[in-house]
């Protein structure tokens, strides 16, 4: 993991003109339209715009699951254009974890085994696979757990799981989207919590989606999306009413 | 890493237990058939080569001619035209390796209480070298034998034990027509020939006794047929045109007339036998790989479903960093996975079914190491073969459409 001894000053994201349009039978349509945007190590950074504003889009491209039809963008001083599909599971790999909406959990695994997955593509041994899988269930609160299966524990418990799952690899960004989006308020409370701590404490970059003012609040900087244009990027305490954000 | 990929694909079998039984079970029966089908035609190739080996090699018949008598023809063999002579004239040729004139009948033995009837040939000592025959205790009778037409016998292993049961015989005279027959040795066991007979069913005397002594002849000196062998296989048909040259010379026969012998080529309609079990045993196994061919078509079908079924599972494990290959190794190892337990356990089965086969029918089976392994190696070629394209398929995805299929 060269990428960790890296100098902490650089920025883990840098993104310059950057353009993606998809291709339809109308012709192409464009989703994000020169978007530039900066974080350094340690940002909690919350993005949101309305539905259609190209905010999950350019989630997918942060976590290079997607690929920018023009533009730089430059993951941990990576150019992430340049690099081959190997290339960019490897970086998914080491210097991204994932939170999705949805959890995404192997049904079929135990939490454990969820847990290790992306310790499997590091080609870390199964007894410390499974030594830091446990570490990371206990400091998501789900110690007692490991050996349960996804559908036998709480929404809000799956969501923890994922969370751990996120951080086994020991990533230097953390891309959560919409991580609140099934949870009720309480439980969205907490996995938040936990976002936070884990941005203060052990110093993690974290990067999330959402549509609830709420719950961007917990960020530091919000970066608001309209349309596939960045129209707002500074300080949450500054943004618009939750009511506006409500409506999408 | 292909550790941790076995456990991946072991966990995705165990999760859908129903349909990996079902798609092993088409690999299961596909190399039983495979291994079932082998072991029979081999085992009756393995019978048809041992009763090939048995009767000697490069192996003529010459039998005497039909004759008629009252208007009624007698049949081949009848005709007293061929002689003791004939026989020691055609040794003389060139790539001949030795000839045995003989005279054979049927008689009862009788050894204290037991009595046996069975064929006696009457031959000479080069009998045992042309039919490649060995004994398994005493020894043979000799040309001074043959000279005097002294009363010594030879007995096949079946007289041995209808006569004798675990006694020794060899230096015990038994009764043949109520003469005294010295026995000088006993045959070795050659089993069954290629039309069934019990080729250990039989006593050798000397040719002259048999003439002289036990059968009797109107015709002094002659023999039912003589058998010789040629030196190797590649001479055999120069060796057939001499024996006819010279027997048509030997016995007079006028230029267009009808010969009263004939020379049959004993090698060759062993080795038409031969290649008749060979292409039986061919045929089997060729419809037996059908059956493979569709076990793995099955793998393919199971396969291609179980990558669209999974596609979400494909794409949360490139998003956590699976690459393309490591996502085509988990696939391709399910599927070599499953056609090799499957291969397993056909083996298994079709190894215990050609043994049920044997025991229920008596059928001569045989299973090579060479089968097993060549049915090892098809199935695991099967799993690649046919996996390869659904894994493929699936470590082509893009990480962002197998995440978002729904």
């Amino acid at each position: 993991m060269a990428e960790a001894h890296e100098m902490s000053s650089h920025p883990v994201i840098h993104i310059e003109r950057l353009y993606k349009e998809y291709a339809t039978d109308a012709g192409p349509v464009p989703v994000l339209k020169d978007v530039a945007v900066t974080v350094m190590p340690g940002e909690f950074i919350a993005i949101m715009g309305p539905s259609g504003s190209g905010k999950s889009t350019f989630m997918n491209i942060l976590g290079c699951l997607d690929a920018a039809s023009s533009g730089i963008y430059l993951l941990n001083g990576r150019d992430v254009n340049a690099q081959s599909r190997d290339e960019l599971a490897h970086l998914r790999n080491q210097v991204i974890g994932f939170v999705f909406q949805g959890f995404n959990l192997l049904h079929r695994a135990s939490l454990e085994d969820n847990v290790a997955l992306p310790l499997i593509y590091s080609g870390i041994p199964r007894a410390e696979r499974l030594v830091r899988a446990n570490e990371m269930l206990e400091k998501v609160g789900l110690g007692n757990y490991h050996r349960s299966r996804p559908n036998q524990i709480s929404g809000g418990q799956q969501q923890r799981v994922a969370i751990a799952r996120a951080l086994v690899n020991r990533p230097k960004l953390i891309l959560a989207d919409e991580p609140t989006g099934n949870l009720d308020t309480h439980t969205s409370q907490e996995i938040m919590a936990l976002f936070t701590e884990l941005n203060e404490r052990d110093g993690i970059t974290v990067v999330l989606v959402t549509h609830e003012s709420d719950i961007a609040a917990y960020a530091r900087r919000l970066v608001r999306l309209s349309d596939g244009r960045i129209v707002y990027d500074g300080p949450v305490a500054h943004a618009a009413p939750a009511h506006l954000e409500a409506t999408s | 890493m292909i550790g941790a990929m076995l456990g991946e694909a072991w966990m995705a079998m165990g999760a859908n237990r129903l349909r990996t039984i079902l798609t092993m079970l088409g690999m299961v029966i596909g190399v039983g058939a495979v291994i079932l089908m082998l072991a029979v035609g081999q085992g009756a190739q393995q019978q048809v080569q041992a009763s090939i080996a048995s009767m000697g090699s490069n192996l003529f018949i010459i039998l005497s001619g039909s004759t008629t008598s009252g208007g009624a023809r007698m049949g081949g063999g009848a005709a007293p035209t061929l002689t003791v002579a004939d026989a020691q004239a055609i040794e003389e040729l060139p790539s001949v390796l030795a000839v045995a004139p003989s005279s054979p009948g049927t008689a009862q033995l009788v050894y204290g209480p037991n009595n046996w009837s069975t064929q006696i040939i009457g031959t000479t000592p080069s009998y045992l070298a042309v039919r490649d025959w060995r004994l398994s205790a005493g020894f043979p009778f000799t040309d001074s034998d043959i000279r005097s037409a002294t009363r010594v016998a030879l007995l096949g292993q079946t007289v041995v034990n209808n006569l004798f049961g675990d006694d020794d015989p060899v230096g015990k005279t038994i009764r043949i027509k109520n003469s005294p027959y010295v026995i000088l040795g006993v045959l070795a066991a050659k089993g069954q020939s290629l039309d069934g007979r019990d080729q250990d069913d039989t006593v050798l005397v000397p040719v002259t006794t048999a003439q002289r002594k036990l059968f009797g002849t109107q015709f002094a000196g002659t023999v039912r047929f003589i058998s010789a062998q040629a030196a190797s296989s590649e001479a055999m048909p120069s060796v057939e045109k001499s024996i006819n040259e010279l027997l048509h010379q030997r016995h007079r026969i006028r230029e267009g007339a009808e010969n009263d012998f004939s020379v049959r080529n004993l090698t060759a309609m062993a080795n038409t036998a031969a290649e008749t079990a060979q292409v039986m045993s061919l045929m089997l196994g060729a419809i037996a790989s059908i059956s493979l061919l569709v076990g793995g078509i099955g793998i393919m079908n199971i396969m291609l479903v179980s990558v669209t079924e999974r596609t979400r599972e494909i794409g949360i494990r490139m998003a956590i960093g699976a690459r393309g290959k490591d996502i085509l190794l988990q696939f391709l190892l399910e599927a070599i996975i499953i056609s090799v337990i499957g291969c397993m356990i056909g083996v298994a089965l079709g190894v215990g079914g050609a043994f049920a086969v044997n025991k229920a029918s008596g059928m001569a089976v045989l299973v090579t190491m060479s089968s097993i392994i060549t049915a090892f190696v098809v199935a695991a070629t099967v799993g690649i073969f046919f996996g390869w394209y659904p894994a493929r398929k699936a470590s082509l995805l893009r990480p962002i459409d197998a995440l978002r299929f729904q």
